[in-house]
């Protein structure tokens, strides 16, 4: 870091943060100077929401130092002073969707006259003339549950402002923009920094940083990589920052393609989500197919599409020759889909039925005989799975709730598994479990590849990619690169950046 | 508005321009006459059916019939609005002026009912008294606590009710003292005094929660709990405080109506409680919170009322009466349905 010239608008040191065992800011620190628009990137899981969360009052370092133009931050209680100083926009929305968008504006502060009323025609006039000032366009006289996302963020913004704070953070903004919202939002941006507001902003994609961003700072593994003026710093430089330069080949996970001439078995044509999102792609006996990208790049929502739980708007998936039902849960385990959510706890696991009941729950007929369930042989079923999988569980019989993390991921595994799947669709199948049970998990795509099937990997962790044959790489809404197994770290996430590192 | 806004140049582009600002106004407040046309709609076939409905006596009848459960209605509106739900209103209604009946009454005149431990003087404020101390305990439960308003307040309608038919045995409490009796027997003007009371209290809360930030904070906790968090509003305390407010105002109901009848049957209010979800739910008022008016609220009971009151002057048999009800609660939400335009989750 070097001029200090220019006065600061926020500036944090040594800060340390620890949630139980994981450290989430080690020694980490940021400084804000005024009138520039900083980005703060970072893989996730690197520290930046934390920061956030710091920065804006919700929660108090472990260590460190917050200074606001040099004067130390506001004790915790008092959210006046914090607001004063700060706002967020966050992803999730601080707007109450039944109110008017006046009220929303001043709430809890509403204009009031004699006898402690409201004074509802003086509120909707200062909303008219709060909005009219920061050149927001919407009627104030609207429910806010009308607001399209990006003028839900235009109001917020105007909100913050409005308590006097002129240093905004926005948290990926554009994560639910299409293109034109994106350039209206930085056409803004560009206009309330003409007027002397300072923005945090935190994006995913390197060439919006590139676009209205002076300075970056990257954080990497809970800790502060670089801060450097963004037209010093390439692209390369960055995503070298974000990933660490040690990382640069992969290993020995090379290996070759499956047969030219194999069967294709599963085809995905001109799907189209109910987002919007686009993917078509064909994929033979024994191939393992990545599906990666950012935040909004539209991964999840086709890969639910695939398998049935959402219903896709437009195109087919074909397995085996046989077309599924769109939207159809049912029909895709019949044609011999299987799934590993991305929310183990919400879509993937009963947390109070035991392990064999939850591996067993997609098949029903294998373990009973004219409509009964035989409670034996699902507990050999399921203990099939225990082996195979090394869960960590004391027997079949033990509820899931009691296992950990890993071994939860595990018998979610099993239940994707116990329908010998000819097409099996892992959503971040390694998410938030430790480095052994990734390892079993990962081996299990090689188990199933072998048998003939095909395997979708669906998820943005380098680690979980590898195993793949190649991976399609999407950035909002479209596949944009085909990538064949042996990458480069920095070639791939800065694919999912949505930069090209060829010219660098 | 603060001063550093004013002073900031607006750059080019004007607000909302007012033609539609105006017309989405005009629409809101239809919105909370919805059921204006269904109301007149009845009141025509109820002039059909008999010329006697529009009679000034028979409106009086149907307002003062309805008088204490609007009150009901109004308490749980104003719960439902936090997103909260509140059952035992219903038990609450009948086990205030039960104990205020029970500490009071004379069992030398009653046949053993009663302690006759209290004077009668102290019976309002002892009815008023046990309704706030219900309401505190249900918010230390769901608020305190954090536990399921629904279940708790299913608990505590079926503990109070169970309370009532143990102090009174079973049996109804008579022979009330005069200030028990006052507030639901009286007539103010020649209007009596329980329609009064429910009118200004509806006044008073259409004033409240329309035009004072107490107010619309139910509206902002009921919308998002964490974005009236943020706006500063003291989310616990709010709630809470309506929960007792909703249980003082369900006590008050209980003694007009005790006042009227002169009586506290141990079954007081028993089942009332799915009519006034019905009044509110009619009125507009959304079960899921941040949603409805008091306004709305009166013409959705108005509207169950008058209904009842058409089908008893047609000479409906008593037989049929649970019925028709029942049947008059779905045909209301569905004419609301059509008038008002939006569907009630």
């Amino acid at each position: 870091m070097t001029n200090e010239e220019q006065a600061t608008v926020v500036e944090a040191t040594g800060i340390c943060k620890r949630f139980g065992p994981t450290v989430a800011l080690d020694r980490a620190g940021i400084a804000v100077r005024v009138g520039e628009t900083h980005a703060l990137v970072g893989r996730n899981g690197a520290g930046k929401s934390t920061l956030v969360s710091l920065l804006t009052g919700l929660q108090a370092p472990d260590t460190g130092r917050i200074t606001f133009a040099g004067r130390p931050a506001p004790p915790l209680g008092d959210r006046d002073a914090w607001r004063r100083q700060v706002a967020c926009v966050y992803q999730k929305s601080t707007i109450i969707p039944t109110l008017t968008v006046a009220e929303n504006l001043f709430l809890n502060r509403h204009d009031r006259g004699a006898g402690g009323l409201i004074r509802w025609g003086a509120l909707r006039r200062s909303a008219r003339e709060l909005l009219a000032t920061w050149s927001v366009e919407v009627d104030v006289d609207r429910p806010a549950s009308e607001l399209t996302v990006e003028q839900r963020q235009f109001v917020e913004i105007a909100r913050a402002l409005s308590f006097g704070a002129r240093f905004i953070i926005l948290d990926e903004p554009t994560a639910q923009l299409d293109g034109t919202g994106i350039t209206r939002l930085f056409d803004r941006i560009a206009a309330l920094r003409a007027q002397g507001v300072t923005f945090l902003f935190i994006s995913h994609h390197l060439q919006e940083i590139e676009e209205i961003c002076d300075v970056v700072t990257v954080f990497r593994d809970a800790r502060h990589i670089v801060t450097a003026p963004v037209a010093e710093l390439d692209r390369g430089a960055i995503v070298a920052a974000m990933t660490g330069e040690d990382i640069s080949l992969t290993g020995d996970t090379h290996r070759a393609p499956p047969a030219t001439d194999a069967a294709v078995r599963v085809v995905v044509r001109d799907l189209v989500t109910a987002s919007g999102a686009q993917a078509s792609f064909e994929a033979r006996a024994g191939e393992v197919i990545g599906l990666a990208g950012g935040g909004a790049s539209g991964k999840f929502e086709v890969a639910e599409a695939v398998v049935g739980l959402a219903r896709p708007t437009a195109g087919t998936v074909t397995v085996d020759g046989r077309t599924l039902r769109r939207g159809s849960v049912p029909d895709a385990l019949a044609a011999g889909v299987g799934l590993v959510p991305q929310d183990r706890h919400r879509q993937g696991l009963v947390p109070l039925l035991s392990v064999a009941e939850n591996v067993t729950m997609t098949v029903p007929d294998r373990i009973g005989r004219r409509g009964l369930l035989s409670p034996a042989r699902r507990d050999a079923f399921a203990r099939r799975f225990i082996t195979d999988l090394a869960i960590k569980a004391s027997g079949p019989q033990v509820p899931v709730s009691d296992l950990s993390g890993g071994n939860q991921q595990k018998v979610v595994m099993a239940r994707a598994l116990a329908g010998d799947p000819k097409l099996l669709v892992l959503i971040t199948p390694t998410a938030g479990v430790d480095v052994r049970s990734k390892q079993t998990l990962l081996g299990v795509v090689e188990q199933v590849r072998g048998r003939g099937s095909v395997v979708l990997v669906v998820s943005d962790e380098l680690d979980d990619l590898r195993v793949c044959d190649r991976v399609l790489v999407m950035v909002r809404g479209r596949v944009v690169r085909d990538i064949p197994s042996g990458w480069r770290d920095n070639d791939l996430v800065a694919a999912m950046e949505g930069v090209d590192l060829d010219h660098v | 508005m603060s001063d550093t806004l004013s002073s900031t140049t607006a750059p080019a582009g004007a607000p909302a321009p007012p033609p539609v600002a105006r017309r989405t106004v005009a629409l809101a407040h239809l919105r909370d006459l919805a059921l204006v046309p269904a109301i007149i709609a009845v009141g025509i076939v109820g002039f059909i059916v008999s010329p006697v409905f529009l009679q000034a006596d028979n409106i009086i009848n149907v307002l003062q019939s309805m008088s204490e459960i609007a009150i009901v209605v109004l308490a749980e509106t104003l719960v439902l609005i936090t997103g909260k739900m509140d059952l035992s209103l219903e038990s609450t209604f009948g086990l205030a002026p039960g104990i205020a009946a029970w500490l009071i009454v004379d069992p030398a005149v009653t046949h053993g009912l009663g302690v006759h431990a209290v004077p009668g003087a102290l019976a309002v404020p002892l009815v008023l008294l046990a309704g706030a101390l219900i309401g505190a305990f249900n918010g230390l439960l769901i608020v305190r606590f954090g536990l399921n308003g629904f279940i708790v307040t299913l608990g505590m309608l079926i503990v109070l009710r169970g309370l009532l038919t143990g102090i009174s045995g079973g049996k109804t409490f008579f022979a009330l003292p005069g200030s028990m009796t006052y507030l639901g027997s009286t007539s103010w003007l020649g209007v009596p005094a329980s329609i009064w009371i429910t009118l200004a209290l509806f006044a008073v809360a259409v004033v409240v929660l329309g035009y004072t930030r107490a107010g619309r904070s139910l509206y902002a906790i009921g919308g998002n709990v964490d974005a009236a968090r943020a706006a500063g509003i003291r989310t616990d305390r709010v709630v809470w405080l309506t929960l007792i407010i909703a249980s003082t105002l369900a006590a008050l109901a209980g003694l007009l109506i005790s006042g009227r009848l002169a009586s506290v049957t141990a079954a007081q209010g028993d089942g009332a409680i799915f009519q006034v979800f019905a009044a509110a739910v009619i009125g507009g008022v959304s079960l899921n919170g941040g949603k409805g008016t008091v306004f709305g609220a009166f013409t959705g009971v108005l509207l169950l009322f008058m209904i009842i009151n058409v089908l008893t002057l047609a000479g409906v048999p008593a037989q049929w009466t649970n019925f028709l009800n029942g049947a008059v609660i779905l045909v209301a939400l569905v004419v609301s349905r059509i008038t008002g335009g939006k569907a009630q989750i």
